[in-house]
């Protein structure tokens, strides 16, 4: 833009001039604060990453009842705080492939029944023992075992043998499985000192911290590990600070109290983005909000009564009004961009011609009832609500039945006929399809129950040529699109907020929010 | 005073059967509750191979009425028992929990029980007038709007705005008491508004209510100072319904803050509880409610007991 501006935003960059004296001067030069900020962090990423200091980051979802163990992690807290101490064999690469984490490097044989995952070279714990392939194989045992609770263990049922060879890990596999590489990046798999069989929630492992002060639910401090082997780790000390309600976690950014905080709800975020010295990061991710049918249950098991309800929803609207454009359509498939082989698919309209038509071969009468809450996805019961206006305009009545957010994900998702849901997403195709749509999936909450949908899944599985396998998911995602019980209206952005007091956010990352959760160790205090 | 030992002993009876009562209730209440502790912890993501090892592991499996008897049998010999969801010493947990409890309710009693009193004598001396109303206006105003949106306000103004004090209280043992009493200002300004109205307003009725009488009267025609009067001669002979209300409120700080405590995210029980009983850690659920029927129980007596002492009509019943 201007070299004077360039000149000084690499002043603040290299501490020269405090960042207050920039914007005073950047506007001076006539330049929004806005775009002056914008520019200032461009700046501070060039100049790199700066060591030391504390980042303070406000999370949601932690509870007082949550335990280290990462076999029983489920909140967005549970993750970033094992990003902390611990680290899995594998680990996605920003664009969504793999890198080495643990394992330096992994091969397969050539019909994908058997892995190899090499331990990388002189890596140590924090409790500064060895890292060995038996740690490794070890952590395998306890998530896939009889004894197991572990989040994982559904990942790892295929697992047929696992043992060591010198510094390999070599998993043998009932059926070949191209993703396994994948399966291993889940955060529950991290590895631990004898596979944390020991002691399970003691913290030690090869991440770039080591956790100095633990309240669970409350607060968390970690101080950098001086022996980790990777270049991520800038800050000295990251204290995490667990803040569930929305209101406060905005007001704890706002007010200067953290620098960075995940989950801004939608509906304020626009506000948020106009304050001063903060910015909004919306990143896109697989997490989708879904109306969910089960499809061998009257009235759902009817195609026709599932085909209207499919086109009397205004999927546009739902992104506009719940996610506050914050998000993407859906098209009735759990997969969109986010994932590695995504094809496209023609967009399903909003259609109350159609809908109507649909409805009236159905021979389906009276009201259908929906049952939602709060919890189910944030903003599920107005999502509701104008899945029932829409309806209307067809001529079908939607009887919305709204149920306590304590114990729905026991009474009512995965149980009742037809419900508000939200999933998360898993970072491959298979992962997805195999936890919720193949036949015999504990989670199959649609009841989707289609041989040659799973006999499809388990080929593409094996599958090591790219271009075949595309196809195959191609079809897969036509088939659930068409024939499950499955109404995807949105997928939901993560949705972050941090300060200009640091720098190194990038845009885009695949996985959870946060930067999969790696933000706190990627990004770096500037001032 | 033999009396009042006999009175005080069985006070304290009534009270443990109470408590025991109450067990019984909470355990009751979490059983109905739909969903166990094991489908809690793992949520979404349960198996049910992982629900049935989680389940066996908890002792979940046994009838409900042997779990009840054992926790008893435990408590007895005070054991509270060890957490369903975390496996870590509850009575160890809640220690520190309550203490954080204890220490806001605490900093907000001496601030707003005597500015209470004093505000509500100051409403009787200029009674009718414009202190006696805008003290009653100003107090009922703050107690009729919902806590938690004076929190957001307070929080909007005072920490976003004028960044005076932190909205997130999570107070930390590294803290100095200074640190402490500043990183807790808000939370305890709003609790002082919103248990301000009820004892001011008791104190105030109490007193006017006793200005009626005839030895008010004397000692206005003997020419002593209005104040002095309510003082010295009204307010002894109203304590016993003011105490009864500070005592209420004293409970209420203590168990009611639920609301302050997740708009501030402060550290205190009442996260605490509302966390376990999202997951039906049954054995911590029993704990945090038998304290807070202790503490309901406990304060209501020294409110009793104070008014016996306080009136010695009371202290021999007919």
């Amino acid at each position: 833009m201007n070299e004077e501006l360039k000149f000084l935003s690499r002043q603040v960059a290299l501490g020269a001039i405090t960042r207050r004296k920039f914007l005073g001067r950047a506007g001076a030069l006539g330049v929004t604060a806005a775009a002056a900020n914008t520019m200032l962090a461009g700046a501070v990423h060039a100049e790199g990453p700066q060591k030391g200091g504390t980042l303070r980051i406000g999370l949601q979802g932690g509870s007082t009842t949550d335990s280290l163990d990462p076999a029983t992690a489920a909140n967005t807290t549970a993750v970033n705080l094992i990003r902390m101490w611990g680290e899995p064999l594998v680990e996605l690469t920003d664009d969504g492939g793999l890198q080495g984490k643990v394992a330096e490097s992994f091969e397969a044989s050539a019909d994908a029944t058997t892995w190899t995952f090499t331990i990388r070279k002189g890596i140590t714990f924090s409790n500064g023992q060895e890292v060995t392939a038996a740690d490794a194989a070890a952590m395998l045992d306890r998530h896939a075992g009889e004894e197991s609770k572990s989040g994982a263990l559904g990942l790892l049922r295929d697992i047929k043998n696992v043992s060591t060879n010198g510094r390999d890990v070599v998993i043998e596999l009932n059926n070949g499985n191209a993703d396994l590489p994948y399966l291993m990046s889940d955060y529950h798999l991290i590895v631990q000192p004898n596979g944390g069989k020991d002691a399970p929630d003691a913290a030690i492992g090869t991440g770039p911290y080591i956790m100095k002060e633990v309240d669970m639910g409350v607060r968390f401090v970690a101080e950098k590990n001086p022996n980790y082997w990777g270049d991520i780790g800038h800050v000295e000390t990251i204290e995490m600070l667990v803040i569930n309600d929305n209101t406060a976690r905005v007001a704890a950014l706002q007010s200067g109290q953290v620098d960075i905080i995940d989950r801004v709800p939608p509906r304020t975020a626009g506000l948020v983005a106009r304050a001063p010295g903060i910015t909004v990061a919306s990143t896109a991710g697989p997490g989708h909000y879904v109306f969910i049918a089960h499809v061998n249950t009257a009235p759902f098991d009817n195609p026709d009564l599932m085909m209207a309800l499919k086109y009397g929803i205004n999927r546009q609207e739902m992104v506009d009004k719940i996610l506050f454009g914050y998000g993407s359509v859906g098209n009735d498939s759990p997969i969109n961009a986010a994932y590695p082989m995504y094809s496209e698919m023609e967009q399903r309209e909003y259609d109350p011609e159609k809908a109507a038509e649909y409805f009236k071969k159905s021979g389906h009468e009276g009201p259908v009832l929906l049952r939602t809450s709060d919890n189910s996805f944030p903003g599920a019961p107005d999502a509701a609500a104008l899945f029932q206006q829409s309806l209307k305009a067809a001529g079908i009545e939607l009887e919305i039945k709204r149920e306590p957010n304590d114990g729905y994900w026991s009474e009512v998702w995965n149980n009742k006929p037809f419900c508000t849901s939200y999933w998360g997403g898993r970072s491959t195709q298979d992962q997805m399809f195999t936890t919720a749509y193949l036949s015999t999936a504990d989670w199959n909450d649609t009841r989707y129950k289609s041989e040659s949908f799973d006999k499809l899944l388990i080929a593409a599985r094996a599958e090591l040529d790219q271009d075949k396998r595309k196809a195959m998911y191609a079809d897969m995602g036509m088939m659930v699109r068409n024939e499950s019980g499955l109404i995807c209206p949105m997928f939901n952005d993560f949705v972050d907020a941090y300060t200009d007091k640091i720098g190194g956010w990038v845009e885009g990352v695949a996985g959870f929010s946060l930067m999969n959760g790696y933000a706190a160790q990627r990004m770096w205090v500037t001032g | 005073m033999s009396l009042l030992l006999k009175l005080l002993a069985q006070r304290i009876a009534l009270g443990l059967l109470l408590l025991f009562l109450v067990s019984i209730l909470i355990f009751a209440g979490t059983i109905i509750l739909p969903g166990d502790v094991a489908q809690q912890i793992l949520g979404q993501s349960a198996t049910p191979e992982a629900l049935a090892n989680l389940r066996r592991d908890l002792g979940l499996n046994d009838p409900p009425l042997q779990r009840y008897f054992s926790w008893l049998g435990g408590l007895l010999q005070g054991d509270l028992g060890t957490s369903l969801t975390s496996g870590k010493d509850i009575a160890e947990s809640i220690g520190k929990r309550l203490g954080n409890t204890l220490f806001l309710a605490f900093w907000a009693a001496i601030i707003s029980v005597p500015l209470a009193i004093l505000l509500g004598l100051i409403a009787v001396r200029y009674r009718e007038r414009w202190p006696d109303k805008l003290i009653s206006a100003v107090t009922l105003a703050s107690i009729s709007v919902p806590e938690f949106l004076i929190a957001y306000v307070a929080i909007f103004f005072v920490s976003v705005r004028l960044r005076w004090a932190p909205s997130v209280t999570t107070i930390n043992d590294g803290m100095s008491l200074g640190e402490k009493l500043h990183t807790i200002s808000l939370p305890i300004s709003v609790l002082t508004l919103v248990v301000l109205a009820h004892m001011m307003r008791m104190t105030r009725a109490a007193i006017l209510n006793v200005m009626q009488s005839a030895y008010i009267e004397t000692a206005e025609l003997k020419g002593l100072r209005m104040f002095t009067i309510i003082w010295k001669h009204a307010f002894p002979n109203s304590i016993a319904p003011v105490v009864n209300v500070v005592m209420l409120n004293l409970a209420y700080l203590v168990v009611g803050v639920v609301v302050i405590e997740v708009v501030f995210t402060y550290p205190g029980m009442g996260q605490f509880l509302v966390d376990h009983v999202s997951k039906r850690d049954i054995p911590v659920v029993q704990a945090c409610g038998l304290i807070f029927a202790a503490v309901y129980i406990g304060l209501n007596m020294v409110a009793d007991i104070v008014s016996i002492v306080a009136n010695p009509r009371l202290r021999h019943p007919k």
